[in-house]
């Protein structure tokens, strides 16, 4: 079975772009499943469960989901391995913007649009610069000129990815990027893979569910501003 | 170049823009007189830690920067002088016979139906089909197959689009955008080719317009001419596709005439007959195939200006309308 990871921005096209990658799939009789990650609340389960697309939901409430992700990815690849499916595909909100679900040697995309300012690509962190093909949406909505502009911005963060123009609503470009995925190696197992970058550790009181203000109650890996 | 043994100083000297690789990383250069290694190593840890980045990842990915950017210096990716459509396979399975080159200067139309397979046919040809699209067609640019790196390279795109729903959305003005685009494609003399795009859309444009003007205020008129302008100048792509023109404050012959000085090659799917009769030819597509193709004879063009003649009317009906006359 291959996994791919698919990341990025909420709403920037992530479950628009993997319906059609499936529906273009299907058409090859290439069975796809899907596991969704987000923090709080999804109905994307119930659109691919509706277009029946084996599905899995994880809900990571108040850790990061990317954290949640790494602890519970293993499982979801097992179920897909007894779904029977060919592809497994993770889409995952990154809400966090530094952190990140790719997994080294396996395929990891980014799905950013062209309606997310050209200031975007600089502020997300791994889940975009260390992607290995990154898909940019919403391309009918904007010039021409805007699509180039955007698009350089993309290739400097991260200037060895694939990088891909597909539209969500029509499916241009999904049939190509398909193409790309079928590349992907199969993978057996996840057990000793690692991530592909660290995730920081989040390890001071707040995390740990302090809502105190006030110096006394902060310890462990707290960081002060210069004011 | 040999960047492993330069200073970082002497990259920058040769290739300014290398700067903005560092800028868009989040990493300030405070020493330049140290080579790339020597910068990496002195990197705070906990700095690349909070970007989320690896002394590999910036060693790697500079080293790509600069050498995407000597791809675009050697400029000979750009060079489309025509594109050759090689037919595969119909819907229902049937031989597409036909091989047809398209040359750089060209106008074509394509016709037919919905769901005929006019975006497939604009897919393929942005996609560089080689036999692995539905349509099993392949593309050959100047007589041969295109390398397969090129449909990824964001230097080199083949295709650009226009098409009627586009909208600039971002917040700045008509020049500030426009050197921006310009920046983006590394072009010399941008202010003076800036200038040039401003001119041609506004040549374009039935009401005119400044550099100073904010892209979003621009009407539906003044944004196809910028778009048309531009993409005629500032984008490197060699082949326009353009999705219809509405024929609402914009001069579409003098658009497309801008578009063959400037020795693109333009695809225009579209059901308006002034339209597609401005085309040199036209490609009827059914069933996923290309069926024929018309070269517009000269009754057509004569009828091309009988048709513009009956569109003025309409328009200046249009017009009218709007002010509030009464029509006879
Ligand atoms: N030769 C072919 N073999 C198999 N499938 C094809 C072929 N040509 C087109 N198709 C498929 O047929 C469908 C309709 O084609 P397409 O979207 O290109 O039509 P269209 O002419 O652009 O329609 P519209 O006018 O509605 O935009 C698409 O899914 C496309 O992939
Ligand atoms: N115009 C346009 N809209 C798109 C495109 N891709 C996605 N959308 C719309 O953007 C919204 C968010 O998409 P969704 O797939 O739910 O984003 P996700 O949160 O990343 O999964 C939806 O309304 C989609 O229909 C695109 O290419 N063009
Ligand atoms: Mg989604
Ligand atoms: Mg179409
Ligand atoms: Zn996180
Ligand atoms: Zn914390």
């Amino acid at each position: 079975m291959k996994l791919i990871t698919i990341s990025g921005p909420p709403s920037s096209g992530k479950t628009a772009v993997i319906m059609k990658v499936i529906e273009s799939l299907k058409q090859r009789n290439i069975k796809v499943g899907v596991v969704k990650f987000d923090c709080l609340l999804t109905d994307d389960d119930l659109l691919f469960k509706r277009h029946d697309i084996p599905v899995l939901k994880g809900l990571s409430g108040a850790l990061c989901p990317d954290h949640y992700f790494v602890s519970n990815i293993e499982k979801c690849f097992n179920w897909g391995k007894e779904e029977g499916l060919d592809i497994l595909i993770s889409e995952s909100a990154g809400l966090c913007n530094r952190c990140s679900p790719h997994i080294k040697d396996i395929t990891a995309v980014c799905v950013i649009d062209n309606l997310s300012g050209l200031n975007t690509p600089k502020k997300i962190g791994p889940m975009l610069k260390s992607a290995d093909i990154v898909i940019i949406t919403k391309g009918d909505i904007v010039s021409q000129a805007e699509r180039e502009v955007f698009a350089a911005k993309v290739r400097q963060v991260n200037p060895t990815a694939k990088i891909l123009h597909v539209n969500g609503l029509t499916g241009q470009g999904a049939y190509e990027f398909t193409l790309l995925l079928m590349d992907s190696e199969d993978v057996e197992t996840l057990e000793g893979k690692s991530l592909r970058f660290s995730m920081p550790s989040a390890l001071c009181s707040y995390c740990l569910g302090e809502t105190r203000i006030g110096e006394k109650y902060q310890v462990g890996n707290v960081r002060k501003m210069d004011v | 170049m040999n960047i492993e043994k330069m200073k970082l100083r002497e990259i920058f000297e040769k290739q300014p823009v290398a700067k903005d690789f560092f800028d868009s990383i989040g990493i300030e250069i405070i020493d330049d007189n140290l080579t790339l290694n020597e910068y990496v190593e002195k990197v705070d840890e906990e700095k690349l830690e909070d970007l989320g980045l690896s002394k590999d990842f910036i060693l790697e990915n500079f080293k790509e920067f600069l050498s995407n950017l000597s791809d675009i210096e050697s400029n000979q990716l750009q060079q489309v002088k025509s594109i050759t459509i090689i037919g595969g396979y119909n819907k229902l399975g049937e031989k597409e016979n036909i091989e047809i080159e398209i040359k750089a200067g060209e106008i074509i139309s394509i016709v037919g139906p919905t769901g005929s397979g006019k975006s497939r046919l604009l897919a393929d040809i942005e996609w560089m089909a080689q036999g692995d699209t539905p349509t099993k067609r392949k593309i050959l640019l100047n007589g041969e197959v295109p390398d397969k790196d090129l449909r990824f390279s964001s230097e080199f795109k083949l295709v650009a689009q226009l098409s009627q729903n586009m909208n600039f959305v971002i917040d700045l003005s008509v020049r500030e955008f426009l050197l921006l685009h310009a920046e983006s494609r590394f072009v010399q003399n941008k202010e003076e080719i800036v200038e040039r795009v401003i001119e041609k859309a506004n040549q374009l444009a039935g009401e005119s317009f400044t550099g100073e003007t904010p892209l979003t205020s621009l009407s539906g008129g003044q944004s196809r001419a910028l778009m048309i302008a531009d993409t005629a100048i500032l984008s490197k792509s060699p082949i326009i596709l353009i999705d219809e023109i509405e024929n609402a404050g914009i001069d579409r012959k003098k658009a497309l005439n801008l578009l063959v000085e400037e020795q693109k090659i333009v695809l225009m799917a579209t059901h308006d007959p002034i339209l597609a009769l401005m085309g040199d030819k036209r490609f009827v597509i059914s069933h996923g195939g290309i069926v024929k193709i018309l070269e517009t004879t000269e009754e057509e063009k004569k009828l091309l200006s009988k048709l513009e003649e009956l569109d003025r009317t309409l328009l200046e009906y249009r017009n009218r309308l709007r002010f509030g006359e009464r029509l006879s």
